[in-house]
């Protein structure tokens, strides 16, 4: 059988999983739609999360990155993987005590204030719309690439699957197709982690392969050998970072935080049945997110040296067949400068022009044509990076469903509808939602993949420290909260436009201020709206009584039970 | 509020001020800070600054979190604050 053959086999089987498992838990009420009823186990709710936080980026692009970048890479392993300490010790267990819906519902009722719910209803959805966005055009890269169809009607068709489960199933659909999801991403990961990982190697755990000796008998360590083959080609050693610390430190910071605050990944928590299980399932979110996380900078590291050592100064008519497949997608370019036919693949420093460009996706994409992994291995592959992409998709759009209906709708323009008409509202901008993420997957704005990235940086200097102070601080009020929300979000929205929309030639690290770049500007945002906000608060009236009892209520973790249910 | 729930969200603090510190000083500090100069040791085939950049911090925080859900497991038993089914 062929490849085509068994992608087809591959994504047609895993659709039908989730189709399955959209019709067997849909949602009868509003309570199942926003929270899955409150009773999902936090073994499953893990699962369902790491499938929610790892997105097309983490299964398609990071792997890549890294391969690309050595030790730099480590700020998005740290980073993406980091948050979650801080969302189990700081958050998830107090927001499930406190057991309203969403993230602006916890803001609006700490801070006593329709104008902050609003504020937070506005960046939960305009950072649920950049996501989705990439989602959509991560699913259509997938089907163009191993199937053949164009990229329209790949978008298309992730489209129609997203809106079944998630219009139809709500959170509690969602939840069960995101552990079907997580099931297929994982194994679809680590398969040809684990034969690359033996190939180069001869171990079967990836992790220890790593670490280890080449297979060749030359008893040289892999890492060692790529540092080698890194500088004879005029790169820097692959275990040695470029980048200045205190960037690096700001970076990983930023992408740390800004998780922890990210609206798709903290309504998870909700469903859980209470406070033990909150905590608990950040647990098991991380254990399975940490599975590909540990993985990738291995796959990284593999392909790289298989990489190099595959082109590596080889004539160009005798290159493998990926290599003539991939370069009809435009991932692989060669461009013969100096005409001896020959691919000469060199770094910055090298004396030699380089004449080989390399997208860095095709780490994860090709990576199992390079090592010779049969058919099936990547047929897999691309049913992986759907389901990394739906999974995520479907937490986002459930986001922004979630704000319209219940957070603007109920909670600010007509509290007086019933829950049958709030569960229509839900599916009716559910299925909008789709509809706008679809078109924008089609034709994305120039600005979306640049937005994704700072996406955290804009979260970490809003919402993170409002929930945090919310939460540990019982005089923490409005004036302080709002104040800070402004300033963190006005000063890091502001340096990321000036370098990278007003003045991008300025946008080298000499003009940064302390040498931070915009990726790591939100850190020092978020320093800045604690200051703002411990000042102004400290200079304004305390907040009520009530509030302040609502703060000591959410800090003792019995009782979370109740708080769940509807108010009809 | 009672000096019951004050002294078990003393303990609370504590826990999470300690867990945070190393976590704090697993990654910014051996991943990022000191990584340069752990270099100079090894862990097998890794550099140790780097096996910490791109392994071990992600093997502390989930085991960090787990720490996290025993001690505190544990802490709203001894104060009776537990939701969970008595085990």
């Amino acid at each position: 059988m062929n490849v085509t053959a068994w992608t087809f086999i591959m994504v047609g089987t895993s659709f039908a999983l989730y189709i399955g498992v959209a019709i067997w838990s849909r949602a009868r009420s509003t309570g199942e739609f926003y929270v899955a009823g409150g009773k999902v186990p936090s073994i499953v709710n893990g699962m369902a999360t790491a499938a929610d936080w790892m997105s097309a980026a983490s299964f398609i692009s990071m792997a890549g990155l890294i391969s690309f970048m050595g030790r730099d890479g480590s700020v998005y392993l740290m980073g993406w993987t980091g948050g979650y300490v801080l969302l189990a010790l700081l958050l998830a267990p107090y927001l499930r005590k406190f057991g309203k819906y969403t993230v602006p519902d916890f803001v609006g009722d700490r801070y006593y204030s329709q104008t902050a719910r609003v504020v937070a209803v506005i960046c939960a959805i305009f950072i649920s719309f950049t996501y989705v966005a990439g989602q959509m055009r991560g699913v259509g890269i997938v089907f163009s690439r191993f199937l053949d169809v164009h990229i329209n009607v790949g978008v298309a068709i992730g489209m129609g699957i997203v809106f079944f489960y998630a219009v139809l199933g709500g959170m509690k659909g969602i939840t069960y197709t995101q552990v079907a999801q997580y099931c297929v991403l994982i194994f679809a990961y680590l398969v040809p982690a684990i034969f690359i990982s033996m190939i180069v190697t001869g171990h079967v755990i990836p992790q220890i392969g790593f670490g280890s000796t080449l297979a060749d008998g030359s008893g040289v360590y892999l890492l060692e050998r790529l540092d080698g083959l890194s500088r004879e080609l005029g790169f820097e050693a692959y275990t040695s970072g470029g980048k200045n610390t205190l960037d690096v430190f700001f970076i990983t910071a930023a992408l740390m935080i800004g998780t922890a605050g990210l609206p798709h990944v903290i309504v998870r928590f909700y469903t859980v049945p209470n406070v033990a299980a909150a905590r608990s399932s950040a647990g098991w979110a991380l254990l399975f997110i940490a599975i590909l996380y540990t993985t990738a900078p291995a796959v990284a590291a593999f392909a790289r040296t298989n990489l190099i050592e595959t082109v590596m100064d080889r004539p160009y008519d005798d290159v493998p067949e990926w290599f003539t497949r991939w370069e009809e997608t435009g991932l692989i370019r060669f461009d013969d400068r100096n005409g001896n036919g020959i691919i000469e693949y060199r770094g910055p420093a090298s004396e030699v022009e380089n004449e080989l460009t390399i997208d860095r996706d095709i780490i994860v994409l090709a990576n199992p044509e390079i090592a010779h992994l049969p058919g099936w291995v990547i047929g897999l592959v691309a049913a992986g990076g759907l389901a990394a992409a739906l999974s995520t998709a479907a937490g986002l759009l459930l986001v922004i469903s979630t704000s319209v209906a219940h957070d603007l709708l109920k909670k600010a323009l007509r509290p007086s509808i019933s829950e049958r008409g709030e569960l229509i509202a839900a599916r009716v901008a559910a299925g909008a939602a789709v509809v706008v993420a679809g078109y924008f997957g089609i034709n994305p704005p120039g600005f979306v993949a640049q937005v994704v990235a700072f996406a955290f940086g804009l979260a970490a200097a809003s919402f993170f420290p409002a929930i945090v102070l919310g939460i540990f601080s019982t005089r923490m009020n409005k004036y302080g909260a709002i104040a800070g929300m402004v300033v963190g979000i006005v000063f890091t929205a502001s340096y990321i436009v000036y370098f990278k929309f007003m003045h991008p030639e300025l946008n080298v690290e000499a003009h940064w201020l302390w040498g931070i770049s915009p990726e790591g500007i939100g850190t020092l945002g978020m320093v800045l709206n604690f200051v703002v906000s411990i000042t102004v608060s400290a200079m304004t009236p305390a907040p009520p009584e009530s509030v302040q009892r609502l703060v000591e209520w959410i800090r003792i973790p019995k009782g979370a039970g109740e708080a769940h249910e509807v108010s009809l | 509020m009672s000096t019951a729930s004050n002294s078990y969200w003393r303990k609370n603090l504590q826990y999470v001020a300690t867990l945070l510190a190393i976590w704090f000083a697993v990654s910014y500090g051996c991943g990022i800070l000191l990584a340069d100069w752990l270099d100079q040791y090894h862990l097998g085939g890794f550099k140790l600054g780097f096996w910490f950049a791109q392994q071990g911090s992600i093997y502390v925080f989930v085991i960090l979190i787990a720490v996290y859900v025993k001690l505190m497991n544990r802490l709203d038993r001894s104060y009776d604050l537990s939701d969970e089914e008595a085990e």
